[in-house]
């Protein structure tokens, strides 16, 4: 700060408005220099759980916004643009979420970013929207990295909201696409937890399945209430009574380890399909008991053929000793500095307008876009199997456990492309 | 099969609900942190299997715990048993949030590997094609052993005659010579290793991390207020009949819907309250311990080996 | 129970009690004057809302001796309840915008009919544990029925719906100000209701339910209706906390019926004091200070949480409230001065206590952390890096001389707060005696 040189004598108050003129000047330059080398600073309110039962995981996503931003804004980033995180800790409640958004834009911060709960995800993409439409000027945009209910894309869409997640329906577009073509899935259960997650997953399964593979007979559609059971037991003397060879779960955490080693002690064969073995701690937990039937649906894993961030993936590991498998905030920060440098500006509606329909290059070297006509990005999409490491396809392991994800289908963005409802709100 | 799994669960249940209802039938105490207790025990239990084996973890764990729990009763415990009940249940109540806190803080938030040993992993017998894991014929073995070392304890030795005394005539048992805030002391303690015992098999048969506690903290309370506050022998049938109970339910697709229809009504997702009716039974099996509990309320509320009413 | 639990036998002049509640009136009416910002808006209107939650709670555990685990029950289905009402609004129905939390209070009163017949059947610890399961029914069936909760992402509503009846005098409620006048002026009346139901012979027959059910009983009492019945009165003001809640956030999700919500009802009310009827808007302030303000400060703020709690319910089960009002006593006796001394080394020795703790847990917390944000920290400002051992000895050395000389000013405390005691007593008894 060139201010101290001039005069270093001068009460704080004067210092004050000094600086914020020089800032002003400086800010108003940086404007003027177009594509200059000017560091314009971005926040982004990162607001999560990051304490109470689900804060392992807040932390670990923290982790990964921080280091994306590390990595891809500052000076890694041509015009210098900074992303600054600023974690607000929401406990996991959409009511404390509100008040943090507040105390967010009292801050002047214009970019939200959540994921961890759509519950707290709709509840914010409703308050933006309000208090876009109440302040503006002020506006805020809204950077969703996990909630992937497809309302938030279909018939809740805003104008303010980007989702850097692949949605339920694009996940299973991608997973039955795959589970077209292996002839030997014959029955088919699906169980998961019985809310909204789960409920859409059983719904967009069985439809999916019913126009691909008329021939696939769901023989169960088992909804068990969130975090409630214990003992998987029973749920897989069922499965395996249906005779079953293939299990679709939106099960995640607790629930999803449990009904894996119940499915082991019992002895069942078949295949699980998956959407988030590979959260934190999940994989310790699944360990060799997942081995070779575990399967994922996911829109990257570190195994990829092309790994265009594999230096993102070690240096992550390096650094915090934690997996790096949260590439959604890899690309929100790349999409926030692309759209600031193409908007010239650190508000949010210029900043909004350029990123709907920015296009880029994704994780996997394919084509990545933002689409302007429901804020869902479009990309790839991976089915992977748990197996042991070593070898080509399984370069890294994941927590140490000895067992890694190996790419069994590769999926284009454009495989599992949905068409969406949204009448979207000029932005 | 499903007898098989919903009694090895039941006594799993029963384990962790006995110390509970020692602890409350002899120093009248709701020991709220109960469940943190398991989940210290699993955590031990990981911590010492970690380094040596699992042998250990089964042998240390339960002690440290009772050791830990004994401290608790000593030092916080014991202060408040003079302000009456409630104050004694919100100091568990407390404790229960500082050792969650704890525990994440030394073993971190996330699961741990706590793996069932190789010895035990494999299938005790085969029904049709599902198989009977070894490791929870042991857990049953571990309930049993456990249940008949307790009644022999209570029963027929003189510590549980100083016990049973001290709990009916705490006065006349000081007058005679015992410690009684000694023996309360070892009370708490032993629940407490009872609890850790029971984390030490539970942990590694379903999963060891930081939301176990909350999670099966619930259900505990069902089991005592359904056998009956402070019996052994209703904890034990209340824990059966849980277990028997989740199990079987999640086998039957039953509904209200289906039921109608059945009677010849039509239901539709336009008709009322659609949303309950089209529920299946084995959607609602994990709650319906805590709908048993509201029926039992309602018919029996002292409960099914309870003796009074208050 | 403790004696401390019982409330002050001290009945103020009338004049005394004009001032009292003009006084707060008055602090709700400048409050936004002094915080403009919108952040301490929202904070305040958690505060008010969750005071209204503490001291409908406070009705169970304070008035009738009734511990519940589940009292976010009725704040939660409240909000769905005023939640959906809004909606109607929405839709066309004739229910102005500030009627809604009565709507909430009178979904709440009829939950807490329904359930509440079923869980005041137990007293004691069996209540406490049945209350818990039914909050754990309450909560896994909000995740069952996505047509009245919404399923995982809640239900939304607007608050400005219905703006231009005649009867709103023109407050669309989308300021946030007019929402924090709204919810000052439930708090106020709120308050004024329950401090008269206090003074109702239900209210005192709850106070004698709570002392000694069984003589309650003898004397001819149902002790279960009278139980019944507080739920009941209890659970509509919960509800009406609930409706607040529905239009300060115009959402409801069915994280507001979890088991946790319910469990820090209970703890900040008890931090609060359960026996003095002021207690529980205490508590409400430390509530959302903790939840909102220290977990800003700090990742180990359930752990400070939980500790004090477990020290306020072991030394101090009187909680806050109990503190001062034994000050106060102290004041009016004359007797607070002796104490200066004792008070000013415990607070400063206390202080260095709490910074040696504190820097212990600050710095065990970032040894979990150390690889991703290095291992220096700074505690109160003071630099410490977690993973040298200097900073640990420095801290336990810390924590070792404050909790030295705490105590050492605890003890001349406990000698003078005795002595003072007794003189109290003495002065007591001269001054009835005077009046026979």
């Amino acid at each position: 700060m060139f201010y101290r040189d001039n005069k270093p004598e001068v009460g704080k108050e004067a210092r004050l408005k000094f600086a914020v003129k020089a800032l002003a000047v400086g800010v108003i330059a940086g404007i003027a220099m177009v594509g200059g080398a000017s560091a314009q600073n971005v926040k982004i309110a990162f607001i999560e759980g990051l304490s109470g039962p689900f804060g392992g995981v807040g932390q670990n996503q923290l982790k990964h916004f921080q280091y994306a931003a590390e990595r891809f804004s500052g000076k890694n980033a041509n015009s210098g643009v900074n992303v600054e995180i600023v974690p607000l800790d929401s406990k996991g409640s959409p009511q404390e979420a509100l008040a943090l958004l507040k105390k967010a834009t009292d801050d002047g911060i214009r970019f939200v970013s959540q994921g961890n709960g759509s519950n707290v995800a709709g509840v914010l993409i409703d308050a933006i929207n309000k208090h876009n439409e109440r302040n503006p000027g002020k506006e805020v945009v809204f950077l969703n990295y996990a909630a992937i209910d497809p309302d938030f894309t279909n018939s809740k869409c805003s104008p303010w909201h980007f989702r850097f997640d692949a949605g339920v329906d694009m996940k299973i577009e991608g997973l039955t696409n795959y589970m077209k073509d292996q002839k030997d899935i014959k029955n088919v259960y699906v169980i998961g937890q019985n809310y909204s997650f789960g409920q859409q997953v059983a719904k967009f399964t069985a439809d999916m399945l019913a126009k691909k593979r008329p021939d696939i007979k769901i023989v169960g559609n088992e909804l068990h209430p969130l975090g409630q059971v214990k003992d998987f037991a029973p749920y897989v003397q069922k499965i395996m009574a249906a005779n079953a060879d293939t299990v679709v779960t939106g099960n995640w955490g607790p629930d999803l380890v449990l009904l894996i080693r119940a499915a082991n002690a019992a002895g069942f064969k078949g295949n699980f399909y998956t959407f988030y073995a590979g959260v934190i701690g999940t994989p310790t937990a699944i360990g060799a008991a997942g081995a070779d039937r575990v399967r994922m649906v996911s829109y990257w894993h570190p195994n990829t053929a092309q790994n265009e961030i594999e230096s993102v993936y070690t240096g992550f590991k390096q650094k915090f000793n934690e997996e790096f498998y949260t590439v959604a905030a890899v690309n929100a920060v790349r999409f926030l500095v692309a759209s600031v440098e193409k908007a010239k500006s650190t508000e949010a509606v210029p900043v909004a307008r350029a990123m709907a329909g920015m296009k880029m290059k994704g994780a996997s070297g394919e084509d990545i876009e933002m689409r302007a006509s429901d804020g869902a990005l479009q990309q790839a999409m991976y089915i992977t199997q748990w197996t042991k490491a070593g070898g080509k396809d399984v370069k890294f392991d994941q927590e140490g456990t000895g067992h890694g994800f190996k790419t069994v289908r590769y999926l284009m963005p454009q495989q599992n492309t949905m068409a969406t409802t949204c009448k979207m709100p000029k932005r | 099969m499903s007898v098989l799994n919903g009694v090895s669960y039941g006594l799993l249940l029963f384990m962790l609900s006995a110390g509970l209802t020692l602890i409350f039938s002899m120093m009248g105490v709701l020991n709220f942190a109960h469940a943190s207790f398991y989940m210290l025990g699993a955590y031990v239990a990981y911590q010492f299997s970690a380094w040596s084996n699992f042998w250990v973890g089964l042998l240390i764990a339960p002690i440290v715990v009772a050791v830990l729990g004994g401290l608790f009763e000593r030092f916080l415990l014991r202060k408040t048993h003079k302000f009456g009940h409630v104050p004694e249940l919100l100091v568990t109540f407390g404790l229960s949030f500082v050792v969650l806190e704890i525990v994440q803080l030394i073993w971190g938030r996330t699961s741990v590997d706590y793996p069932i040993p190789a010895s035990m992993s494999g299938s005790l017998f085969k029904v049709f094609d599902s198989t009977f894991q070894t490791y929870r014929g042991f857990m049953m073995l571990v309930a049993v052993l456990m249940l008949v070392a307790l009644y022999w304890v209570i029963k027929r030795t003189r510590i549980g005659l100083v016990i049973q005394a001290a709990l009916t005539h705490p006065d006349t048992t000081e007058a005679l010579g015992h410690n009684v805030p000694r023996v309360f002391a070892l009370v708490f303690a032993g629940g407490c290793a009872l609890a850790g015992l029971a984390g030490v098999i539970g942990g590694n048969a379903f999963i060891t991390e930081p939301g176990m506690a909350q999670s099966v903290g619930a259900i505990i309370f069902v089991v005592i207020v359904v056998g009956g506050m402070g019996s052994l022998a209703g904890a034990l049938i209340a824990s059966i009949l849980i277990g028997l109970m989740q199990t079987f339910a999640v086998g039957l697709d039953w509904s209200f819907a289906g039921a109608f229809t059945t009677l010849g009504m039509t239901i539709t997702p336009e008709t009322f309250g659609y949303p309950l009716w089209k529920l299946k039974l084995s959607q609602v099996a994990p709650i319906l311990p805590f709908l048993l509990l509201v029926v039992m309320l309602v018919v029996r509320p002292k409960g099914i080996m309870g003796t009074r009413d208050e | 129970m403790n004696s401390a639990l019982k409330p002050l036998q001290f009945k103020p002049l009338n004049g005394v009690r004009i001032v009292v509640w003009s006084a707060f009136a008055f602090i709700l009416l400048t409050l936004p004057v002094f915080f403009t910002s919108s952040f301490a808006m929202t904070l305040l209107c958690l505060t008010g809302i969750a005071a209204v939650a503490c001291m409908s709670y406070n009705m169970l555990l304070g008035q009738t001796g009734m511990l519940s685990f589940g009292h976010a029950v009725y704040t939660g289905l409240g909000t769905f309840v005023a939640i959906h009402a809004m909606n109607k609004i929405v839709g066309g129905w004739w229910i102005p915008m500030w009627m809604i939390p009565l709507v909430g209070g009178l979904a709440g009163l009829a939950f807490g009919a329904l359930l509440g017949y079923v869980t005041t059947r137990k007293s004691g610890t069996p209540f406490a544990m049945i209350t818990l399961g039914i909050g754990e029914l309450v909560f896994a069936s909000a995740l069952m029925f996505p047509e009245f909760f919404g399923g995982e992402a809640g239900i939304n509503s607007n608050r400005t719906a219905g703006k231009e009846m005649w009867v709103n005098l023109g407050l669309s409620f989308g300021p946030q100000l007019q929402v924090y006048y709204l919810i000052a002026i439930y708090l106020l009346v709120c308050t004024a209701a329950m401090y008269a139901f206090t003074l109702t012979p239900l209210g005192r027959i709850a106070n004698a339910v709570r002392d000694n059910a069984e003589r309650a009983e003898f004397v001819g009492y149902d002790t279960r209706l009278v139980r019944y019945l507080m739920l009941m009165a209890s659970s509509f003001f919960a509800g009406i906390a609930g409706g607040l809640t529905a239009i300060n956030v115009e959402a409801a999700t069915a994280d507001l019926l979890h088991g946790v919500r319910s469990g820090s009802y209970l703890l900040f009310t008890f931090l609060g004091g359960v026996g003095f009827f002021f207690g529980p808007i205490i508590g409400s302030v430390l509530l959302v200070f903790s939840l909102v303000v220290l977990s800003e400060y700090t990742k180990a703020w359930q752990l400070y949480v939980g500790i004090v709690f477990l020290i306020m319910v072991v030394y101090a089960p009187g909680g806050f409230s109990a503190l001062i009002m034994l000050n106060l006593r102290r004041v009016k006796y004359g007797e607070w001065r002796k104490m200066r001394w004792p008070y000013a080394g415990m607070f400063f020795f206390g202080l260095i206590a709490l910074w040696g703790f504190a820097a212990i847990v600050e710095m065990a917390y970032q040894l979990k952390v150390v690889e991703g944000s290095g291992a220096a920290l700074t505690v109160a400002g003071i630099p410490l890096n977690c993973q040298s051992l200097a900073s640990w000895l420095i801290a336990f050395a810390v924590l070792v001389v404050g909790s030295a000389g705490f105590e050492y000013w605890r003890r001349k405390f406990v000698a003078v707060w005795d002595s003072g005691e007794e003189r109290i007593a003495e002065a007591i008894k001269k001054a009835e005696a005077a009046i026979v």
